[in-house]
């Protein structure tokens, strides 16, 4: 039926390999590797630099919460401090969080789920991830150079005069925008003319339908962050002006078009987490997500409500009244679409059969989290609240709610979810319990702490702080240990089953998604032959339990 | 709008043909080139985006000193500017008969009209270099450079401190005074035109390598993908610059 079971023309790399092989056997060696044009190698590879730069981003945040542990200096001098927190946010933000599930796991499952062998352009594909590692290159040799102390925003004026290495730093962030927009096109063009038989839009998977929207603004936003940084960069090299009043310019452009950009990022960031979090709860509470197609329409509305909304970053920067209330109501009505994710999660619980595994708890802690996280987004979009919280550690607090909270416990959720099918091996769930259990009680610790003193006034990135909120920096520097201890025992859990876990059923969750009905782990091009679907993803109720796990039954077509 | 190519393989399992050009992870070449088309238009989106960005900077400040925008503006060139207009949108035009006739599987024709647009293409750079070396010269390099002429100053800070209160330059035998603030027109003049520059360059390498490969005799009627997407590149190229000629060279 398809090219799978002939020859196949010659021109394409990846065709010599044993198209009845996994594709971690299929060829052997390390070039192969290198330069692979399989989604499934390269959302590996990427996976594996992500979780280097989230070490490496996480090491500094550990550095910056032991400095806070004392008033004064406890380990490094202020300018360190200063560069150590913009290299944490820096890194996470640019190098791990927003190419984390997309990348990533998307690049891996999203061409299974629409029944293609591959995404569309998958040389592109390639070369996104070769675009990545060299913006990482550069961005990391800024670090040597002379590192960056203007927070990971770099705002201007500061952004123009310090004596840093912003314009390499920078450089790096322009560089990683391209890797960004190559996954972003890749994955639109997939989903339009990839689509398997069957593979109506009704019958997306919602992970499909959040790495489009995700994908969507990828496309639409990142070129703007792309300009606004060359400009930077030129602000720096010639002293354009754009930025400068002195020439006529103006450096609130900066922040403008710099939000412009990220405050889309944030849903480049959260809406992969939220798709991530819709597959598991259908998979272990064996239901269909409720409002299905709310879900779908409310991840697209979100990417595109999040453009709208970007000056609420700047309601102390000196607007309007008249454009502070706009984007501060405007701001509002992304709660509409963030509530319908969040009441489609519970109501999908709602007298479900749950199954606790590691997925499902990180899944569970991200309703939670997401959910404190952005209420307190409402509360800082409120105009009068904002002046007082706005550059506290209560804005420090929101943002690792929904980011780490939110983000993070999507992508954990989703690797310890699909674990198994990449790699083919089960991890052991006892200390993957453990594990969740000090990352969740140490990420609480960690920000609540936050939260508290934020309200009460205590400024971010400040390198001292007064007696009274010493209690509070104690509490958050305690619990960045626990949840520092917590994820290294998840690193060892999924490492170690690499070597001893035991061989993985083809669907050890007995779900009903469309991913897990191919073999364990996948072969070279997914799928002996294109599989036609005739029902949707979270079709529970045509299957019976142990059909679940031996294998779904395909029924003759019927209507949506 | 592909769902159906998507189908096409369920429908007729047994008649696969795979012609040499097909990709191994398409199904049919109707799939392929649905796929090339989108992909190269969702590419364009980003390009405006990138460049709506200096459009907006362009208008913020436009509106805030229109007047010195208008007379900085006089020391652009606006017969350059035009001729370089007339020479684009030609371009525009043999770009998309290059199309036609790879579509009628006429690959000399085709040939032909790539080396016509490419050619054109690099008439506009020529006439933009003269017109940058005037600017350069009469000190017009935003910046650390601004007012002083050549690049001398442009790195380092000395240029911001001993930069001129005002900048005197001779266009047309009118002289023109400009005060230090409409750096601001020149900053966006050369962003601008230099960000379609590099698109400039950048087309003509796909147009190059479209032209290498048609002369190899890649394409046939049935396969000409390369040929209309290099196109499609070359009219937004075309399409940018249309937009910032008035901009630039006609402010009123
Ligand atoms: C219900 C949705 C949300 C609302 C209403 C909201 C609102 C806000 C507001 C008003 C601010 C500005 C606070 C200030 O600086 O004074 C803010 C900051 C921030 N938010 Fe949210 N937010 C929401 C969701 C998210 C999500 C999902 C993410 C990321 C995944 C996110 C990430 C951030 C970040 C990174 C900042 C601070 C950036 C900085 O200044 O360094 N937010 N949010
Ligand atoms: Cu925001």
């Amino acid at each position: 039926m398809s090219a799978v079971d002939k020859p196949i023309a010659g021109h394409v790399d990846d065709s010599h390999g044993d198209p009845n092989a996994s594709y971690l056997e299929a060829k052997h060696g390390i070039g192969p590797w290198l330069y692979t044009l399989d989604h499934k190698r390269i959302g590996l590879m990427y996976l594996v630099m992500i979780s280097l730069a989230f070490l490496a981003g996480g090491i500094f945040a550990l550095l910056v919460r032991l400095e806070l542990f004392t008033r004064g200096k406890t380990i490094i001098d202020a300018e360190t401090y200063n560069k150590f927190f913009t290299l944490h946010g820096a890194i996470m933000v640019f190098l791990f969080i927003i190419p984390s599930i997309p990348a990533g796991l998307g690049n891996f499952f999203l061409p299974i789920m629409v029944g293609a062998k591959d995404v569309a352009f998958p040389r592109l594909n390639m070369w996104s991830f070769y675009i990545y590692l060299i913006g990482a290159v550069i961005s990391l040799a800024s670090i040597v150079i002379g590192s960056v102390d203007t927070g990971w925003t770099f705002y201007t004026p500061y952004s123009t005069t310090t004596a840093t290495a912003v314009a390499s730093m920078t450089f790096g962030v322009f560089v990683l925008g391209f890797s960004s927009i190559l996954t972003g096109l890749n994955f639109i063009v997939t989903v339009h003319t990839m689509r398997g038989p069957g593979i109506t839009w009704r019958r997306l998977p919602l992970f499909v339908w959040g790495m489009y929207s995700t994908a969507l603004i990828q496309v639409l936003a990142t070129p703007v962050l792309a300009i606004t940084v060359a400009l930077l960069m030129m602000e720096r090299v010639f002293g354009l002006g754009i930025f400068n009043p002195k020439l006529g310019g103006d450096p609130v452009l900066f922040q403008h078009f710099f939000w412009f950009y990220s405050h889309p990022a944030v849903y480049i960031m959260i809406v992969p987490g939220m798709a991530i979090i819709s597959e598991v709860l259908a998979t272990f509470t064996r239901r269909p997500i409720v409002g299905y197609f709310a879900g779908a329409m409310s991840s697209l509305s979100l990417a595109l409500l999040g453009f709208l909304v970007w000056g609420h970053h700047m309601f102390t920067a000196g607007m309007s009244e008249f454009s502070t209330m706009l984007f501060s109501a405007l701001t509002f009505l992304v709660a509409i679409p963030s509530g319908v994710k969040v009441f489609n999660w519970t109501a999908t619980l709602y007298k479900g059969e749950v199954w606790f595994t590691t997925p499902m708890l990180y899944a569970l802690s991200f309703i939670f989290l997401f959910s404190i996280g952005g209420l307190t987004g409402l509360f800082l979009g409120t105009l009068s609240v904002d002046v007082h919280l706005h550059d506290t550690y209560f804005v420090v607090a929101h943002f690792h709610y929904v980011m780490m909270g939110g983000t993070v416990m999507g992508f954990l959720a989703g690797m310890f979810y699909w674990w198994p099918k990449m790699t083919g091996k089960l991890y052991n769930e006892t200390p993957a319990k453990v594990g969740w259990f000090l990352v969740f009680v140490g990420f609480n610790v960690t920000f609540i702490a936050q939260f508290i003193m934020g309200s009460r006034g205590m400024p971010r990135r400040y390198y001292d702080y007064l007696p009274q909120f010493e209690p509070f920096h104690k509490a958050s520097t305690i619990g960045s240990w626990i949840l520092g201890l917590g994820l290294i025992i998840e690193a060892v859990t999924l490492l170690s089953s690499l070597k001893n876990g035991k061989k993985s059923p083809p669907n050890p969750w007995g779900s009903a998604g469309y991913e897990w009905q191919t073999a364990t782990p996948p072969l070279l091009f997914n799928f002996k032959e294109i599989p036609v679907r005739t029902r949707g993803p979270y079709d529970y109720h045509l299957a019976t339990p142990e059909d679940l796990y031996d294998g779904f039954p395909e029924g003759e077509p019927h209507g949506d | 709008m592909a769902t159906e190519t998507g189908h096409a393989s369920a429908e007729h399992p047994e008649h696969q043909e795979h012609p040499h050009f097909l990709q191994h992870h398409f199904e049919t070449p109707a799939q392929q080139y649905d796929a090339s088309k989108l992909g190269m238009w969702v590419f364009i989106a980003t390009e405006i985006l990138m460049f709506g960005g200096l459009f907006v900077a362009y208008l913020i400040y436009h509106a805030q000193e229109p007047e010195l925008f208008k007379l900085a503006h006089h020391a652009l060139d606006k017969k350059l500017g035009a001729l370089n207009t007339v020479v684009l949108l030609f371009s525009s035009l043999t770009a998309a008969l290059a199309v036609r006739s790879a579509q009628l599987g006429k690959r000399n024709r085709t040939s032909a009209f790539l080396v016509v647009t490419l050619l054109c293409a690099a008439a506009f750079l020529v006439v933009k270099y003269f017109e940058y070396s005037h600017k350069i010269h009469a000190g017009l390099l935003p910046g650390r450079c601004f007012g002083h002429p050549g690049f001398a100053n442009c790195i380092g800070d000395a240029g911001l401190a001993t930069q001129p209160l005002a900048v005197s330059v001779q266009e047309h035998g009118m002289l023109l005074q400009l005060p230090t603030r409409a750096n601001m027109f020149f900053a966006l003049y050369f962003m601008m035109t230099g960000l379609h520059g590099v698109h400039v360059l950048v087309g003509m390498s796909l147009l190059t390598w479209v032209l290498i490969k048609n002369i190899k005799g890649h394409f046939s009627p049935e396969y000409f993908t390369h040929v209309d997407l290099s196109a499609l590149y070359w009219h937004l190229v075309d399409l940018v610059w249309i937009y910032l000629f008035p901009l630039l060279y006609l402010v009123s």
